[in-house]
């Protein structure tokens, strides 16, 4: 029943953005070809749509964009910080200018809604640079000893949750301390990458320093095993990160891992209903679920259970899934076919395992790949739902009775990336962050981030940590 | 009138508290710098590290959850156990690393040293590499480092005791636990040393204290679900790509061989942060509003 109430539509016009209907690889300052030729289809997720045709980068394609960091090191490294830092806030003011284009772009090939690239992901990708811009000339105050060098070539690996927001967070720091880069961004979201290749040719940013090659997990796995990469950094799932640490091992590559996450979300009897529902939609709906350190299993104290429950499954009777370029859409596209199988398959897990899903009345778009918000309840620790990562909007509700059990199961899982804790009581906020096993713990609320804040996990969830200080040591010979 | 006959000491292994001979009943010969025999020592089997996990697992969380200060009180009064046995130390480090007496005691007197430096850093290197972050909302929020878990060093083959305390101590303060495996060719200041945690008010199983095939004992350490992290100081280059692979697997903070002149020189900060993770806590401090503040 259409409500009375309804939305008219207010799309975002896709006219501020130009996409070609080819792209190269972006290697020495210049969109080459694939030695091999190879290319392939990047489509819109929501509509199924062609947007463009991308190079496919291989193995010769490494070694090219490799020699061409190499050559670069020499004089970016050599460059006074102060030089650097100038170079990246003009990146970060080039951001900030292009940030409409660059948001409609990212919804377009991601699949997320506008609302969030608009007011997300593009304000933290400015903010990324601009934090780091500033350490390029005060790395002797950083803590790492004075004058602490870069490492050389960093060989970048990010995934197609948060396109840009990743590439800034790896490039950002990786500039400011004088190395040079080559990032590999994922095959389903490569086009925001080669819009920032335009944004480094407006800087005027020296050639070289920068080389994105879009490619599939082939390409990540050349550049990861290069012989003249100096630094790997990847973020992306736990498997592949496991198979990294492999590859590099013996080797005076130095490695930073940020990968899968089963959050918990506590919510105790005392904290504010309607808050924690918004903290626990926030946590597990944003970007349709498909964040590392979403809050996918709530953890809810036996006593308020059915009142939360209600109020929740109200509130997601509100949320609007939809066209993610319309500016009131919350829940956008899944970002592949194969992404969407695997949510689908673990779900259908969820109930033959013996959970109960639900999901709000909810209409999905005939074309594109949609996934209805869902909770499940009569969840239990063993179920595959309540241990696997499902990288969707897909909540596991178990219960707890006191705060040790609470955290007793919010510990238990291989991750250790993020939580929640809902309470009006301070001691037990800080009590219960103290014994949580998690790189980032939210209090009365979740998924916040900022360039100042080291972010990264405990456990499976990898090692090192992105953001604030701690995010130069990823980058420094130290 | 003959000497009189002096008493042999049984070497054994430091585990949960513990003397425990080798769960495998075997012992290996160790010789000092010229052949000559000095005594037994156990040779650990993959059962005694599997003990050892058990037992480090079981003191983590008193040991990490002991205040900062505490944990300097107990390693501070390790230092004042060393020194009290300065004289035995000296005579098994002597007799492990073929030195003169005096080197033997600049050896042992850098490794109380040592002792006493790390027990300073217990309750500084939070302020150090933490502290809070000034975010561009309306947030408070804190990174802290904490203790990684239960960890296993190979100790450096060469330095039987400077380099083992070097390694071990870093681990600890913190608020790590330990498992650590002894020089393979000079194991007997490591398992002297267990004798004197054991009485420094060290909580049973914090350091736990194995000596054997390093390689033998490092492969289960090294694969083990329970092991947070490991350090391999004492292996040699193959040794430590192979562990290096095996802790891919639970993805295990690694602190690969670094190369190391001088054991004496003062450290810095990287075996204490190599084992620490940070955790970000952030929380709303509310909104004054548009009109600023309201005091």
């Amino acid at each position: 029943m259409a409500s009375q109430f309804a939305y008219a539509p207010a799309p975002e016009s896709r006219s501020v953005v130009d996409i070609a209907p080819s792209y190269g690889l972006f290697i020495d300052g210049e969109f080459v070809e694939a030695a091999d030729g190879k290319v392939f289809k990047t489509v819109s997720p929501s509509t199924e749509e062609v947007l463009s045709e991308v190079a496919r980068a291989g193995e010769a394609d490494v070694d090219r964009a490799v020699a061409a960091a190499r050559k670069a090191f020499e004089k970016w490294s050599a460059l006074p910080g102060a030089e650097r830092a100038k170079y990246l806030f003009r990146i970060a003011r080039i951001i900030q200018e292009r940030s409409r284009e660059l948001a409609v772009l990212e919804t377009l090939d991601n699949g997320k809604p506008i609302k969030e690239t608009r007011d997300a992901d593009l304000p933290l990708v400015a903010a990324h640079f601009f934090y780091y811009a500033g350490w390029a000339d005060k790395l002797d105050h950083a803590g790492y000893g004075a004058n602490p060098r870069p490492l050389g070539v960093a060989g970048q690996v990010i995934p197609w949750n948060f396109p840009l927001l990743m590439l800034a967070w790896k490039i950002a720091p990786a500039l400011a301390t004088g190395n040079t880069v080559v990032l590999k961004p994922a095959e389903t979201t490569p086009l925001s990458a080669l819009f920032f290749a335009d944004v480094c040719r407006q800087a005027g940013l020296p050639k070289g320093v920068v080389n994105i090659l879009p490619g599939y997990g082939d390409a990540g796995a050349a550049l990861v095993a290069h012989p003249d990469v100096n630094k790997v950094a990847f973020t992306g799932s736990t498997a592949v990160g496991k198979e990294i640490a492999r590859t590099v091992a013996g080797t005076r590559k130095k490695l930073t891992l940020e990968l899968g996450g089963k959050g918990a979300n506590i919510v105790f009897d005392d904290a504010p209903i309607d808050q924690a529902v918004e903290g626990i939609v926030t946590g597990i709906f944003f970007n349709q679920g498909q964040v590392c350190c979403a809050g996918s299993r709530l953890l809810v104290q036996e006593s308020i259970h059915d009142e939360l429950l209600d109020s929740l499954k109200r509130r997601l009777s509100t949320l609007r899934l939809g066209d993610p370029l319309d500016k009131n859409t919350d829940i956008g596209a899944i970002n592949s076919a194969e992404q969407l199988a695997r949510i689908t398959s673990l779900v259908e897990k969820g109930t033959a395992e013996g959970a109960e899903a639900w999901s709000p009345e909810c209409e999905l778009p005939s074309s594109g790949y949609w996934f209805a918000p869902t909770l499940f309840t009569d969840v239990t620790q063993a179920h595959t739902i309540a241990r696997d990562e499902i990288f969707g909007p897909v909540l596991s509700v178990l219960t707890f009775r006191t705060p040790d059990e609470a955290v007793a199961k919010a510990n238990n899982t291989q991750y250790g990336l993020s939580a929640g804790i809902w309470t009006e009581k301070g001691s037990r906020i800080l009590a219960v962050a103290g014994k949580l096993r998690a790189g980032v713990v939210w209090s009365n609320t979740f998924n916040k981030f900022d360039p100042t804040s080291p972010f990264g996990g405990y456990k499976e969830s990898g090692f090192g940590r992105e953001g604030g200080r701690h995010g130069l040591e990823a980058y420094l010979d130290v | 009138m003959s000497d009189r006959l002096s008493v042999f000491k049984t070497y054994k292994l430091y585990v949960g508290g513990k003397f425990p001979r080798s769960e495998s009943g075997r012992v290996y010969e160790v010789t000092d710098a010229k052949g000559k025999w000095l005594a037994n020592a156990p040779q650990s089997s993959r059962k005694d590290a599997r003990d050892a996990v058990v037992a480090a697992r079981k003191a983590f969380g008193g040991w990490s959850g002991a205040t900062a200060y505490n944990r300097g009180q107990i390693l501070y009064r390790v230092a004042e156990m060393l020194e009290g046995r300065r004289s035995q130390f000296v005579h098994e480090v002597a007799g492990a690393e073929g030195l003169s007496k005096s080197k033997a005691a600049e050896q042992v007197e850098a490794t109380i040293d040592r002792w006493v430096w790390y027990a300073g850093w217990t309750d500084k290197i939070a302020q150090v590499v933490g502290g809070g972050n000034p975010v561009a909302g309306p947030y408070f929020n804190l990174s802290s480092p904490e203790p990684t878990g239960v960890v296993t060093v190979l100790a450096p083959q060469e330095s039987s005791f400077l380099g083992l305390v070097s390694v071990l101590a870093p681990v600890i303060a913190t608020g790590n636990t330990a498992i650590v495996i002894a020089s393979e060719r000079s194991p007997l200041p490591a398992l002297s040393l267990g004798e004197v945690l054991a009485t420094s008010d060290l909580p049973a199983g914090v350091v736990n204290v194995l000596s054997g095939r390093t390689a033998e004992i490092a492969a289960p350490l090294a694969a083990h679900q329970d092991v947070n992290a490991i350090d391999l100081a004492g292996a040699d280059e193959a040794l430590a790509k192979e562990l290096e692979i095996a802790a891919a697997d639970n993805l295990k903070r690694v602190l690969r061989p670094q190369p190391v002149d001088d054991w004496s020189a003062t450290p810095g900060t990287d075996r204490m942060t190599a084992f620490l993770e940070t955790k970000t806590v952030w929380h709303p401090t509310g909104s004054l509003g548009a009109s600023g503040s309201s005091y």
